[in-house]
């Protein structure tokens, strides 16, 4: 006779969405991690020294700035910018990576490792282990590493030693691939550090939480200036960590839209975009039930977009489960447009944003002229332009 | 062996050598496009069989083709999203008529997705789960439990792959669970098991099969363009194999 036991409630789920689909290696450091991310989540002397460092090392709070030159020539909404691009590193990233590498020091790992897409999360993890004393090893795409040069060069400086991912696309999915190959292998000396609210439980609740302080500062900053909440946010979604961060402490106040931007690409046909909430369907990759950008046969599609931060087929679970329930709405916005929204914001504001919340602004553009004068609208501009000055001139300076 | 790999004909003719060469049961991976539990020479495989057109659909025609020409148990393994993408139970019913006999998902732990386990005992397919060599004990005892047909005993810490030699942790882990085994689930280790010397091992110290993958794609990379050759490689690969299972 068989013996039949209650089996194990699915963890980590959003809906239907997350979940565990993990190599079998991987499930005694996920619970680990989960265990002592409980703990110190709750542990006030982690919490304390998470802030001091947010506060001193990282620069926070981030101011909120009001975009007047743009609203006035929209003639709309007023134009909040969440100004993560002026943390330490040019990015929201610094905000999990502080968390995360605190984490694994408390959990006594020595090794830190991390994929990275456009550098922003290797750089800020380079930067949280140079600060806390660990080592840090980045798995970076071949592709990738060709288009932000720059913040290759960085991670090297900061410390970090980086590894090409010659494997698949050549771009996040694959380095994310790689980083769940030497995890396995490694398992018992080495942190994992995911940089997006993406893979298996409990990543993208934990990134979720560490970026959640994005929302609640913009929340206290948005109430102070306006006396009410502003009438919509708009962020763009790679694997959608400055987004979730920025949505959660918003999700309740249903008067408040909220607006998810994908890499629309060169345009909507298979291989030519990034846009899985928009085009893709539901599947599984590094770990998560979520929407994904596949073929018929299940097969992950290559992605393309000018941003590599949002070069990637799948996104964070829980936005799938946002996009299904309908709180959040998702759309896609195109290269040539977040190139010109990237153009129009250092010209009127004197802000060069990263090309990834350049797709955020551009949809932000179009919906500012909907809400009157009276109303605001809130962009979080999750990272600075800087390493996308290449890129922008290859298109506007001939 | 990976479905397709190098080509339909070429797999379905090397697939029949390694019986030749006495395999007592055959697994056929079906590719899937980001394989996160293999390294590069399952990696290489995949990428060719699926550069030859392969699909979940033919490798199943191509699995039925060869349950009908020869008699043993024959084992898919695959990927959670192609089983998903063709709908899970559509899967598990062709792969019950193709002559199927159990099931391998690398990255559908136990409990990971009851439906599967579900879906596979309704087509009466073995659900076959893996452990690994830091699953705890009390996890050891349910996957024990759970699994149908046999363990399948992740042998090192890390993703498929020739190695010169086994783990360290392998016979180590072996003994933790023949010692907790007590409804005597058959126990087969793989992951890095190449070379005869490995099988031999293994079995010495308990195991009731070995499983060999990677060394056997590494023979098909090696000898791309002479079909002949491989298969003749092959045969002899696995006999080398079988006869390091015999235990006297």
């Amino acid at each position: 006779m068989k013996i039949k036991k209650a089996p194990i409630q699915p963890r980590g789920r959003f809906g239907k969405y997350g979940g565990q689909y993990v190599p079998e290696t991987l499930m005694k450091p996920l619970q680990d991690l989960e265990e002592a991310y409980d703990e110190y989540s709750r542990d006030p002397s982690f919490k304390k020294e998470l802030r001091n460092l947010l506060e001193s090392y990282a620069g926070r709070p981030t101011p909120l700035y009001l975009a007047r030159n743009l609203t006035r020539n929209l003639g709309g909404a007023k134009i909040y910018l969440k100004r993560e691009d002026l943390l330490h590193g040019g990015a929201h990233k610094i905000n999990n990576t502080l968390g995360q590498v605190l984490l694994a020091r408390r959990m006594g790992k020595k090794r830190i490792i991390a994929e990275t897409g456009a550098g922003q999360h290797g750089v800020a993890t380079a930067m949280a282990c140079a600060a806390l004393g660990l080592q840090s090893e980045i798995y970076m795409g071949r592709e990738d590493m060709e288009r932000q040069k720059l913040n290759v060069y960085r991670m090297k400086m900061l410390g970090a030693e980086v590894h090409p991912v010659d494997s698949g696309s050549r771009t996040l999915k694959d380095a994310i691939n790689e980083s769940l190959r030497d995890w396995v292998t490694n398992v018992e000396n080495t942190y994992y550090l995911l940089g997006s609210a993406v893979g298996p439980h409990p990543y993208p609740t934990m990134v979720r939480d560490f970026q959640s302080i994005i929302g609640r500062e913009a929340r206290q900053q948005i109430l102070a200036r306006e006396d009410k909440l502003p009438s919509a946010i708009i962020a763009c979604v790679g694997g959608g960590s400055n987004s979730i961060g920025i949505f959660h402490h918003f999700l309740h106040d249903l008067e408040v839209e909220l607006y998810g931007v994908e890499a629309g690409g060169q345009d909507i046909r298979p291989g030519q975009h990034a846009a899985a909430l928009v085009a893709g369907s539901e599947g599984v990759l590094h770990g998560m039930l979520t929407y994904l950008l596949q073929d018929t046969n299940g097969q992950v599609q290559n992605t393309r977009s000018i941003s590599a931060g949002l070069d990637y087929p799948a996104v964070g679970p829980e936005h799938a489960y946002l996009k299904n329930t309908g709180r959040v709405k998702y759309s896609a916005v195109s290269d040539d447009d977040a190139l010109d929204a990237f153009k129009r914001l250092s010209n009127q504001e004197g802000i060069m944003p990263a090309l990834e919340p350049a797709h955020a602004l551009s949809y932000a553009f179009r919906l500012a002229k909907k809400y009157p004068t009276k109303d605001s609208i809130l962009v979080n501009l999750s990272g600075r332009g800087d390493k996308d000055v290449e890129i922008a001139a290859r298109h506007f300076i001939q | 062996m990976t479905g397709g790999d190098p080509t339909p004909e070429e797999f379905s003719a090397n697939a029949s050598a390694l019986v030749e060469g006495g395999a007592d049961i055959v697994e056929i991976g079906i590719p899937f496009s980001d394989p996160i539990a293999d390294g590069p020479v399952i990696q290489a495989s995949s990428q060719r069989a699926l550069g030859a057109g392969i699909t979940p659909k033919k490798i199943l025609s191509l699995t039925g083709e060869f349950s009908d020409q020869h008699d043993l148990p024959i084992i898919l393994l695959t990927y959670c999203n192609p089983i998903l993408a063709m709908g899970a139970e559509r899967f598990f019913q062709m792969a019950s008529k193709s002559g199927v006999s159990g099931v391998v998902v690398p990255d559908v732990p136990a409990n990971a997705d009851p439906q599967f386990h579900g879906l596979a005992s309704k087509y009466s397919i073995d659900s076959i789960l893996l452990a690994a060599l830091n699953t705890p004990e009390t996890r050891l005892r349910q996957i024990l439990a759970e699994t149908t047909g046999f363990l399948y005993l992740v042998s090192l810490y890390g993703v498929t792959g020739p190695r010169k030699t086994l783990s360290p942790q392998a016979l180590e882990s072996l003994k933790r669970v023949i010692s907790i085994n007590k409804n005597r689930t058959p126990v087969s280790a793989g992951f890095g098991v190449s070379t005869p010397d490995h099988v031999r091992t293994l079995i010495r110290a308990g195991a009731d099969g070995a499983i060999v993958g990677s060394a056997l794609a590494q023979k098909v990379q090696d000898h791309l363009g002479d079909p002949g050759e491989t298969e003749q490689v092959l045969k002899k690969h696995v006999a080398e194999l079988k006869q390091a299972t015999r235990k006297f």
